[in-house]
């Protein structure tokens, strides 16, 4: 008796161990599903979600082994009919499960609530709107130390089916959006028919842009490279198409850039939406319904 | 395989004195039988989860290859809008609405609903509701392309120029199937209140019928939003003003409150009958009460009440300032607590049960697993930066069907097999439930498990072509669709068959403790010819007490 006893704890404690270190080891690969750390607030972002992993794995197992062991060992025997021990409740045990989510409750929200705030990625515009109970400022003492306030400022233009970004310091207007590293950048955001949304993968970072309505939103690029930028938010028959190159280079190089592109005189840029709506246009049969035509591609210095 | 334990019950001996119609033509009739009308709203659910699951394969088909190449990108918007509006609006909504017309009565011993002929209109409109919808097809211009949200503007934009367009009809059947969901609440609700068996107090009610309490009550205070802003968005298409519009200086993030207020907790609406189910089925297959009743019958209304809290999770990168996007994650986190209990409560009934795997058991078990993995990524999706980079990507797409499929269908599936010879008087055939079981579970892994690593890679949601690197994943979620796709079949097989010519069932095939089972398979018309008198607190199993004073057990 004694022995199955012992036998029965020595089982239960070799189960939550297995399930500590798989959930850990799980956590540490969480890292590899994700795309490279091209931005400060992406090492944040992945620390934090790397423990979430860790902390729903080791949930996730510890369940599905009960579950498991149940209907492995709590099988009836054949041709029994008789029912299991009528237990209906536990005072403490419900207690202490109870408790157990709400601290995991508290813990979860403070850390993100930490990660949110270091990432500062709402810009002032936002902040003129806050009658705000939580001041956001401390954000600036941004991640990675970055350089607190933005250094490039660039105007960041969605329409259907295309991205316009335009330096007003060397007024240019560019389809690459090209970014120096380890600078604070400023985006103004802006859309001029629908809604649309400004998403970098590598960055981790996503913000709807919404007609009349300007937004700002800051970052810091910290890996040189080439990215690309999304539209998050549906935005009609062409959402698919509407991408842009992001390209992250050192200060020096992205001064270069910057020179070289206003050199060049404005030219109509090449874009998918258009040349796959003038395809479809042109067949005699068509496969699909009316589409809203795409705005006109845009003029720009340098078209990527 | 089949092992159909009719052991130890004996078949009723005499007719009840009014016999159950099986007449046929009367599932095509204006019947106010709640039986009839739960069996209606099952099979007509059900013949549209088939056309939503059609929708489905083309969009997977499409997504075989990086780029657009089965159908037209017009096309792929259509399918992706028709089938999220099919699947939530005309199959999850009306067969667990099917299922509570079905059993509430029953359990809680009334002869039929509050309002049997409201009743019947409610289910009447669903037809309606569905072929609008299919008629949306064959307008120019197609169905709506917006979205089961229909985000304005995109949702306001009109190519065609046409006032009768798929998006007006699209909101038009929304409007008609809220009415019908309206109707269905109040009857529900009255009933419940109203009806119940003498003895049977709040705290002796079945957890089914505490589920559809709270989801019905959900209904109440959250469609006059959705109906609102759907009016508005109508006016804003047909007659031009300018509430969501922004040219004309509308907002379109009101447009987003309007539609979240509701369609945040019209997940509960869905969710709460499927965790009823649950706890309708674990106790029965393990055999024993069901663990801490009292919580798990208050946290369903404690989910009801914090889920109308929650909506603004849906708009965190909308233009949403950060004190309210903290704020939101904190009650959205907060919606755990209540369903940990569940959760919880659900695992510690099993625990040390003597369970049999019959297939009810099978898809309960199997939906509670992917209900636990939902709920995980639920946890990191409220989180406000991981949804800053996973929103409006394939984790989310990941999430929800794991809820949707995973759990809510699964959970249907579980239903319907444990009902289904009370409501038909026949068995199934517990081999084909078990294949239909694996495919099932098999599938939705295959389909939507690969969805998780797509999304955090930053794949997005609603696109018809996507980067190369991308592929491997979707062919993989591809091939899981259809086999899901498949696993239909046996099921479908298995129904129809034993429907026609199963084994006769028995009143208590699973010796389960719960007034439908005193009365027998088919229920009588009007259920009972005796009102019954609860004596006792349900899931009795072990206890050897009689639930009622006046019916044989
Ligand atoms: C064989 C099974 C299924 C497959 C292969 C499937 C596949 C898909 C795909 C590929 C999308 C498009 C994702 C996107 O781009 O946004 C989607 C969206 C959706 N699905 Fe499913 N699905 C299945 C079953 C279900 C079920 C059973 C439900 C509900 C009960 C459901 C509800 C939805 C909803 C609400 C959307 C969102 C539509 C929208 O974005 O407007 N799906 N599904
Ligand atoms: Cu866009
Ligand atoms: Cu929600």
């Amino acid at each position: 008796m004694k022995i199955q006893k012992i036998l029965n704890i020595l089982t239960l404690l070799t189960g939550a161990i297995a399930v500590t270190f798989t959930s850990i080891w799980i956590g540490k690969q969480a890292y590899s599903w994700l795309p490279p750390q091209a931005a400060a607030e992406s090492l944040l972002i992945d620390d934090l979600i790397s423990f979430l992993v860790t902390l729903g794995a080791f949930i996730f197992l510890g369940v599905t082994s009960t579950l498991i062991y149940s209907v492995i060992f709590h099988r009836a025997v054949k041709d029994d009919f008789t029912d299991g021990p009528p237990i209906e409740g536990n005072v403490t045990l419900e207690v202490v499960w109870t408790a157990i989510p709400i601290l995991l409750v508290f813990w979860i929200a403070s850390y993100s609530y930490q990660v949110y705030e270091q990432m500062g990625i709402q810009g002032p515009s936002e902040l003129v709107h806050l009658h705000n109970p939580l001041a956001m400022e401390s954000a600036y003492a941004a991640p990675a130390n970055a350089l607190a306030e933005p250094v490039e400022k660039i105007d960041v233009l969605a329409k259907q089916w295309a991205w316009v970004f335009h330096y007003p310091e060397r007024d240019i207007t560019s389809t690459e959006l090209h970014l120096p590293s380890d600078r604070r950048v400023r985006l103004a955001l802006k859309s001029q028919d629908v809604l649309h949304g400004f998403y970098i993968p590598a960055f981790r970072l996503k913000q709807d842009i919404i007609p009349n309505h300007a937004i700002d939103f800051e970052f810091t690029p910290i890996l040189a490279g080439q990215y690309r930028l999304t539209d998050s938010q549906y935005s009609g028959t062409y959402f698919a198409t509407m991408q842009a190159n992001v390209i992250v280079e050192s200060p020096e190089d992205y001064q270069q850039w910057l020179a070289q592109a206003a050199t060049q005189k404005p030219s109509p840029a090449k874009n998918q939406a258009a040349s796959e709506y003038a395809q479809t246009s042109n067949q005699s049969v068509q496969t699909g319904w009316v589409t809203v035509p795409p705005a006109a591609p845009p003029l720009v210095n340098s078209p990527g | 395989m089949t092992n159909i334990p009719i052991e130890g019950i004996l078949l009723p001996n005499e007719k009840p004195k009014h016999e159950s119609s099986s007449n046929w033509k009367e599932y095509f009739s204006f019947s106010t039988d709640h039986k009839v009308i739960g069996i209606q709203y099952l099979v007509t659910s059900f013949f549209f989860f088939l056309v939503g699951g059609i929708f489905a394969m083309v969009m997977r088909g499409e997504l075989m290859t990086p780029e657009s190449d089965l159908v037209d990108r017009t096309v792929y918007n259509g399918m992706f809008t028709m089938h999220g509006t099919v699947m939530l609006f005309l199959w999850t909504f009306p067969s667990l609405v099917g299922f509570a017309n079905y059993l509430v009565p029953l359990m809680i011993g009334a002869r039929d609903m509050a309002f049997p002929r409201l009743n019947a209109v409610a289910f009447w409109m669903v037809p309606v509701v569905g072929i609008l919808m299919m008629g949306s097809f064959f307008v120019p211009g197609g169905p709506a392309q917006a979205g089961w949200w229909s985000y304005p503007p995109v949702s306001l934009q009109n190519p065609t120029g046409n006032l009768i367009n798929g998006q007006v009809i699209w909101l038009l059947a929304v409007a008609i199937s809220g009415v019908s969901s309206i109707m269905g609440a109040v009857n529900f609700v009255t009933t419940i209140v109203k009806m119940r068996a003498p003895g049977m107090g709040f705290f002796r009610m079945p957890l089914f019928v505490w589920g559809v309490f709270s989801a019905q009550i959900i209904q109440l205070f959250g469609l006059p939003a959705l109906t609102a802003g759907a009016v508005m968005l109508l006016l804003d298409l047909t007659v031009g003003t300018s509430f969501f519009d922004p040219a004309k200086g509308g907002n379109p993030v009101m447009f987003q409150h309007y539609f979240w207020f509701y369609s945040h907790p019209a997940v509960y609406v869905i969710i709460l009958p499927v965790f009823a189910i649950f706890s309708e089925i674990f106790p029965v297959y393990s055999r024993k009460p069901l663990f801490g009743y009292k919580v798990v019958a208050v946290s369903s209304i404690l989910i009801a009440v914090v889920s109308g809290i929650v909506w603004v999770h849906h708009m965190y990168v909308s233009g949403t300032p950060g004190w309210m996007r903290l704020i939101f994650m904190l009650t959205t986190m907060c919606v755990s607590v209540p369903t940990g209990i569940k959760v919880f409560a659900w695992v510690a009934t099993i625990w040390g049960g003597k369970l049999r795997l019959h297939t009810p058991m099978l898809f309960a078990l199997g939906a509670l697993i992917m209900f636990v993995f939902a709920g995980i990524t639920g946890i990191m999706l409220s989180s406000v930066p991981v949804d800053v980079h996973v929103n409006n990507t394939y984790f989310v797409v990941g999430h929800f069907h794991y809820v949707l499929y995973g759990t809510v269908t699964m959970g249907l599936y579980a239903a319907i097999y444990h009902w289904f010879p009370k409501m038909t008087g026949r068995m199934y055939s517990e081999s084909w439930g078990k294949i239909h079981f694996w495919l099932a579970f098999i599938g939705t892994n295959l389909n939507f498990l690969p969805m998780h690593p797509l999304g955090l890679q930053g794949m997005l949601r609603r696109v018809a072509s996507y980067a190369p690197e991308y592929q491997f994943w979707n062919v993989i979620a591809s091939l899981g669709g259809f086999l899901l796709g498949m696993s239909t079949l046996p099921f479908i097989f298995n129904m129809v068959i034993s429907w026609m010519q199963g084994e006769k069932a028995p009143a208590n095939p699973w010796r389960a403790i719960g007034l439908e089972w005193l009365v027998s398979s088919p229920p009588p018309v009007e259920n009972f010819e005796e009102i019954p008198i609860i004596i006792s607190e349900p899931y009795g199993y072990g206890k050897s007490e009689p639930l009622t004073a006046n019916l044989p057990e």
